[in-house]
């Protein structure tokens, strides 16, 4: 009997492997500083998504007083954060119309408060820290994780002007020995001739940003951050309450087996 | 307390139901690991039903606001998110439960003579169980609920004559649309759930009629009698025994419950899927549909199946077969035993490639179908055809070769001697 429940156990934990495994990304993301108990960082976050993102991306399940959960008071909310003159019980909706988007832009910046539950954190950190210069997009703005991407790069000012660099190798080892040692996102592709070449981003040092490399991706960090709070704001209260439910749980597991011991004793 | 209870049974037969449906119900004493997901598939359906009737207090079925007030319950309703997340969660819970509880019945025969009945009053349950799952994944009317329904009201266009006309009248439009919600919204909160209630009544009248069956297979109904118990000498009462030990049961299952629900409510997108966070949009079509897990198994077979004289419909029906066969197991069963203990390895053989087949299909299904790649183009007959595709269509093969087969393996199988008691 056990073997039968041995090899189902064996066979279910197989194919969550298999599952686990299916559908990855091409490019070797690298993970978001998802800190979701660091009230500071989720409020530079909030303070850089205001700032940055909310002229063209709404957050329209978000209120703004919600975002006491982070830490903030009302007032902080309303001196800081809110700037057209908006109620502090209406949620976060960018200034700009969806017909002037169309008209500026060509397409209507998509509401960005689920964002993370529909791209992941990871994928989203690395999108914000991989756009460089190409002359060929009608944006001037090209990126390495979302190619031919609509949306320029708002944060340019912050990163400095990157630019796409190509690196050629004779052999694929080589090529890939290369791609590990690089710091952040880069893509390993196939050469003319034989060759393979590592492509990955750099900083331009003539026309530096206004952050370092460092304070830039903790600049988006924060940012991301605060994004994976506004997809689930009720996150925190789901984990907390999660551990009490199975502290409770396994209490009340332990005595309804002492119990169910002791009255099975009678059967023979 | 004696008086008011007498007071009752002499206009309602209260005491005689408790005892009959659970209290004095003799159950065999050998139940094991399998035999709690029964009482499980009971608890989570009342689960579903007291969550769903809290979510449809604030969900609004009309294409234009239902997305959003699914948000707004995650976000704005008191306690809404976890109402929610129990409610999503317990829709896979409920298939993993149920598909454990099917397995049962196949290693332990529990579906032969006499429970006949009882198995085709199971999967009507099942049935019905699919077609709300189906109806309620539209009411987030995200893009997975959208086009998830889109494809399946698709696939009953592809019957000959009928189809279109078919399909336009599920759909109520030419398209899944406002009218669809409505409608799908009525089928998933009281139809269905209204022939479900009715069937688990049917299904647990006719297991107390012919009571349960065992690990072992045998009668114990016609056993000695025990004097002590005035019981036959492998059964009991189910009362205190299986109520406390099925406790146990409820206790483990909410534990594991829990640790999803609180700690991984999406299960890396096989319970909630990404892309279901992105409101329908009916002109933009997602790269990659897949239903949700549970019907994976029947979606591969589906796509496994090619088109013959320009109709997609064999994979239809195939992938209906593959539902309905479940209906004619007590029938193809032509075993001198139940129980798996005593079959002969014929037996043991195909039902685990049946269980293999079984969980590759719901694989593949997931996945897109280049997910293996290609055989190479040297090789005969398969060159250059999706190494999923093929490896779908034998799986599909052992699928129902393991009941098309059945009447002559387990008539063939080597049977080991039933004991008189339970071990």
């Amino acid at each position: 009997m056990n073997k039968i429940a041995t090899i189902v156990a064996a066979g279910l934990l197989a194919f969550a492997g298999i599952a686990g495994a299916a559908g990855g990304p091409s490019l070797r993301l690298d993970p978001a500083p998802i800190h979701r108990l660091d009230a500071e960082s989720l409020q530079r976050g909030a303070r850089n998504f205001v700032n940055y993102c909310l002229d063209c991306h709404s957050m329209k399940y978000l209120r703004y007083e919600r975002l006491t959960d982070i830490g903030l008071t009302e007032q902080q909310i309303e001196d800081n954060l809110i700037f057209g003159g908006q109620r502090i019980s209406s949620p976060m909706i960018s200034a700009m119309t969806a017909a002037d988007a169309r008209a500026w832009l060509g397409a209507a910046p998509p509401d960005l408060t689920l964002e993370v539950r529909i791209r992941g954190a990871d994928w989203l950190y690395n999108y914000l820290l991989s756009f460089y210069r190409d002359p060929t997009t009608p944006t001037g703005w090209n990126n390495l994780v979302f190619p031919k991407v609509a949306m320029p790069h708002v944060l340019w000012e912050l990163s400095g002007p990157t630019r796409l660099v190509t690196t050629s190798f004779d052999n694929r080892d080589r090529a890939l020995a290369a791609s590990i040692a690089v710091k952040g996102l880069n893509k390993l592709e196939a050469g003319e001739g034989g060759k393979w070449n590592v492509v990955s981003l750099g900083a331009d040092p003539d026309t530096p940003g206004t952050l370092s490399q460092a304070e830039y991706r903790a600049w988006v960090g924060d940012l991301v951050n605060f994004m994976d709070y506004a997809a689930e704001p009720m996150k925190n209260r789901r984990i907390s309450l999660g551990i009490m439910v199975l502290l409770y749980l396994s209490a009340l597991f332990t005595l309804v087996y002492l119990l169910k011991r002791s009255i099975w004793k009678r059967v023979h | 307390m004696d008086k008011i209870l007498g007071w009752i049974d002499a206009r309602f037969p209260l005491t005689q139901l408790w005892e009959s449906q659970w209290g004095k119900y003799p159950a065999p004493k050998n139940f094991n690991f399998w035999y709690y997901f029964g009482s499980l598939a009971a608890m989570v359906l009342v689960m579903q039903i007291i969550t769903g009737i809290f979510l449809t207090m604030n969900y609004k079925p009309d294409a234009k606001y239902a997305f959003d007030s699914v948000e707004y319950i995650m976000r704005d309703v008191e306690w809404g998110w976890l109402i929610r997340y129990m409610h999503s969660t317990g829709a896979s819970a409920f298939f993993v439960v149920v598909y454990l509880h099917m397995f049962r019945g196949l290693m332990y025969g529990s579906y032969q003579k006499p429970r006949e009945l009882l198995w085709i009053f199971g999967c009507l349950i099942y049935l019905v169980l699919m077609g709300e799952a189906f109806f309620g994944y539209l009411l987030p009317w995200g893009q997975m609920s959208y086009w998830g329904a889109q494809v399946i009201v698709n696939l009953f266009s592809t019957l000959p004559i009928i189809g279109d006309s078919l399909a336009l009248w599920i759909r109520g439009d030419f398209t899944i649309s406002d009218v669809t919600l409505n409608r799908f919204f009525a089928f998933h909160v009281i139809a269905l759930p209204l022939v479900l209630l009715g069937l688990v009544a049917a299904h647990l009248t006719a297991l107390h009629e012919v009571g349960s069956n065992n690990p072992d297979g045998i009668d114990v109904k016609h056993q000695p009698i025990n004097p002590e118990t005035g019981l036959p000498l492998d059964m009991i009462y189910s009362h205190p025994y299986y109520s406390i030990k099925d406790l146990v049961g409820v206790v483990f299952f909410l534990a594991i419950f829990s640790a999803i629900l609180f700690f991984v409510p999406e299960m890396g997108g096989y319970f909630l899927e990404a892309n279901n966070f992105i409101p329908a949009d009916p002109l933009q079509t997602p790269a990659h549909i897949a239903p949700v897990w549970y019907f994976t198994p029947y979606y591969a077979i589906l796509r496994a199946v090619p088109s013959f004289f320009a109709t997609q419909v064999w994979g239809v029906l195939l992938m209906g077969a593959a539902v309905m066969i479940f209906f004619a197991l007590p029938w193809l069963d032509r075993g001198k035993v139940r129980s798996i203990r005593y079959r002969g390895n014929l037996y043991k053989g195909w039902l685990a490639a049946f269980v293999i087949s079984f969980i590759v299909l719901g694989y593949l299904g997931v996945v897109p179908i280049t997910v293996w790649g290609q055989f190479p183009a040297s090789w005969p007959m398969l060159g250059t055809a999706d190494i999923a595709t093929v490896a779908a269509r034998v799986f599909t093969v052992v699928y129902f070769a393991f009941f098309l087969l059945m009447p002559w393996y387990t008539a063939r199988d080597k049977t080991k001697p039933v004991p008189e008691r339970t071990t």
